[in-house]
């Protein structure tokens, strides 16, 4: 039992494949059907129906946009520059569909050639990777907003470099409290290791998930921080001279990033593929075979990976993204555009010195249950919950109420002073 | 029903709880969402439900021989503001009044409904209807047979001591 039939190179490579073609495949359906319950959902939040002429409830609309957007006429400005104008949207879309990669979706499944990892390449850098790739993303924004030589698209380009510049370090940031509490940066690991402190992170780390929560909406330029397409300000941004298929491909990327990061809360502060409250499903890859966990003495016990516990597994995740995914739309249809320098206050005067704050914090915490010699469980994580809780409530009270932001009706500067107002004209002010 | 102004009360700074707002902003957009109740009107399913003095296409009465009960007296012709109707009257052998010609431009037509009220035979109406989509310009020019063929409900015309029409 728990002992772990390696695969083979033929195998390897084969399963491999399969897994590249099943999950892209799974990630674009995803996609796709993301933009019908897009419009689904914030018809349904206005009392309305939405798309439901093309198949039952509408479930076909997806596949009459996409053949509607291959077949549309692609137009070219005549004073973009073309071989960059064309580049944009396979840049914007390539790093949106290979950073699910990393991202395990179930517990391992037994077959008869050997137990397959439920996860495209589960790489040892895990979240470095997608760090790396979905900052990558920029560029295709940059580069579409600079190629149609618009301003409105050019401005939309310039706004999204600044604004992935300002959230891509706090989402690192928030992301380090989780890789201090793994102690390492592989997503398979930072499932098991939720497993085995008996919570998910988001109690432990409950301010690094609001941190990664908002950054995350930033990252993938969404409400309300769509500052890039802003149409009541840019047009639609860096996408405004898009047509048919290249639009299409801007707005698959947008949305396959909107997975991938649902994906990733789940991961890192939803405990993965892992089932609350049943320790059956934990498994991970121990000196060669399979562990459960760590009984009393130390010595490992062994776990025996079942096509059932994948499934069930596979289905926790699928809820856990799934929640994610609704959240992000009813995030959108709810919350009115931030205005560009309040986008900027959060990142930079808010969010960086905050997570930097709360590093220490988390650093500290565990240092002193390091030192305690509390074994990494229950109590180590109730500790973390204890502390977290009541700086993330210090947090939620000292950013509200305009202590830290404030919103346009303040009308007095820094120091508390009243800003001097403009006189009348024609007032009592201008005639004496 | 009258259109009526909300006047929002802006609170003053420092006395609004954004976090409270969002989580209530949150809940509202989700009663909103789980509500079964939708003002969507599911149109070719679902009829809409037309007023009674609703104007649309015009509908001709005829008598029950078969005639048409106008009785070409040219008030309609006059009184119409678009200038779309176009009569030629003529008399039979027991001096009867009939219209040889009259046919209506639906296109020109503002359905102002002038032409129903001055009527003094009941004739002319026009009726609660609007599915006239056509392939060609010139089928939206209704001749008598077209006016006459016309079942639909006729609009109520306005009652002074009813002025609702409740």
């Amino acid at each position: 039992m728990g002992e772990m039939q390696e695969l083979s190179t033929f195998w390897f490579v084969t399963i491999a494949a399969v897994k590249v073609v099943a999950v892209f495949t799974v990630v674009m359906g995803v996609v796709a059907y993301m933009t019908l319950a897009e419009r689904r959902v914030s018809a349904f939040i206005q009392d309305r129906l939405g798309p439901n002429r093309v198949g039952p409830f509408g479930l076909l609309q997806p596949i009459a946009d996409g053949i509607k957007n291959i077949i549309k006429e692609e137009t070219m400005p005549g004073t973009a520059a073309k071989f960059y104008f064309v580049l944009g949207p396979a840049l914007a879309i390539m790093p949106a569909v290979v950073t699910i990669a990393v991202i395990p979706f179930a517990a391992p499944l037994p077959t008869p050639v050997g137990t397959v990892d439920m996860v495209v390449a589960d790489v040892p850098i895990g979240i470095l990777y997608i760090l790396a790739l979905s900052s990558l993303a920029v560029y295709g924004i940059v580069l579409s907003g600079w190629a149609s030589n618009n301003k409105y698209a050019f401005l939309g380009g310039l706004r999204a470099s600044a604004q992935m510049i300002s959230y891509e370090v706090a989402l690192g940031l928030s992301v380090i409290a989780v890789l201090l509490l793994v102690g390492n940066v592989t997503l398979t690991e930072t499932v098991w290791k939720q497993q085995q402190l008996g919570m998910w992170f988001v109690f432990p780390l409950s301010l690094a998930f609001i941190f990664f929560l908002i950054s995350a909406l930033a990252e993938t330029n969404r409400l309300p921080f769509d500052m890039p397409e802003a149409e009541s300000e840019l047009i639609t941004g860096y996408h405004t001279e898009y047509s048919a298929m290249k639009f299409s491909m801007f707005f698959i990327a947008e949305y396959a990033h909107v997975v991938t990061a649902s994906a990733l809360l789940a991961t890192l502060f939803f405990g993965g593929w892992d089932i609350p409250f049943w320790t059956g499903d934990d498994m991970f890859r121990h000196e060669g075979g399979w562990i459960r966990g760590f009984d009393e003495a130390g010595a490992p016990i062994p776990a025996t990976p079942s096509v059932l516990i994948t499934l069930l597994t596979l289905g926790a995740f699928c809820a856990k993204t799934g929640f994610f995914l609704l959240l992000y739309i009813w995030i959108r249809w709810t919350l009115p555009r931030f205005r560009y320098d309040q986008v900027m206050h959060l990142g930079w005067k808010v969010l960086l010195p905050g997570a930097l704050g709360y590093i220490m914090l988390v650093a500290g915490t565990m240092l002193v249950l390091d030192q305690l010699e509390v074994p990494y469980g229950m109590l180590y994580g109730g500790v973390l919950t204890a502390v977290s809780g009541i700086t993330t409530l210090a947090f939620l009270f000292f950013v509200d109420r305009d202590r830290v932001i404030s919103g346009a009706h303040r009308k007095r500067n820094v120091a508390g002073r009243r800003l001097p107002v403009a006189p009348k004209a024609g007032g009592p002010a201008a005639t004496s | 029903m009258a259109i009526s102004v909300k006047v929002m009360r802006r609170p003053e700074a420092g006395r609004t709880s954004y976090m409270r707002a969002t989580l209530k902003g949150m809940s509202l957009t989700f009663r909103h969402m789980v509500r079964p109740t939708k003002v969507t009107l599911e149109y070719p399913e679902e009829q809409p439900d037309l007023h009674p003095r609703w104007r649309g296409t015009h509908r001709m009465e005829v008598h029950a021989d078969g005639r048409p009960k106008c009785v070409a007296c040219g008030l309609c012709p006059t009184v119409c503001p678009a200038n779309c109707i176009r009569l030629v009257g003529g008399e039979d052998d027991q001096g009867n009044r009939y219209p040889i010609v009259y046919e209506i431009d639906e296109f020109r037509c503002i359905f102002c409904g002038m032409c129903q009220e001055v009527c003094p035979v009941e004739a002319i109406h026009v009726g609660q209807h609007f599915e006239n989509a056509e392939y060609t310009r010139d089928r939206f020019v209704y001749d008598l047979d077209r006016l006459m063929e016309q079942d639909h409900p006729v609009t109520l015309l306005w009652d002074p001591s009813d002025p609702r029409s409740e």
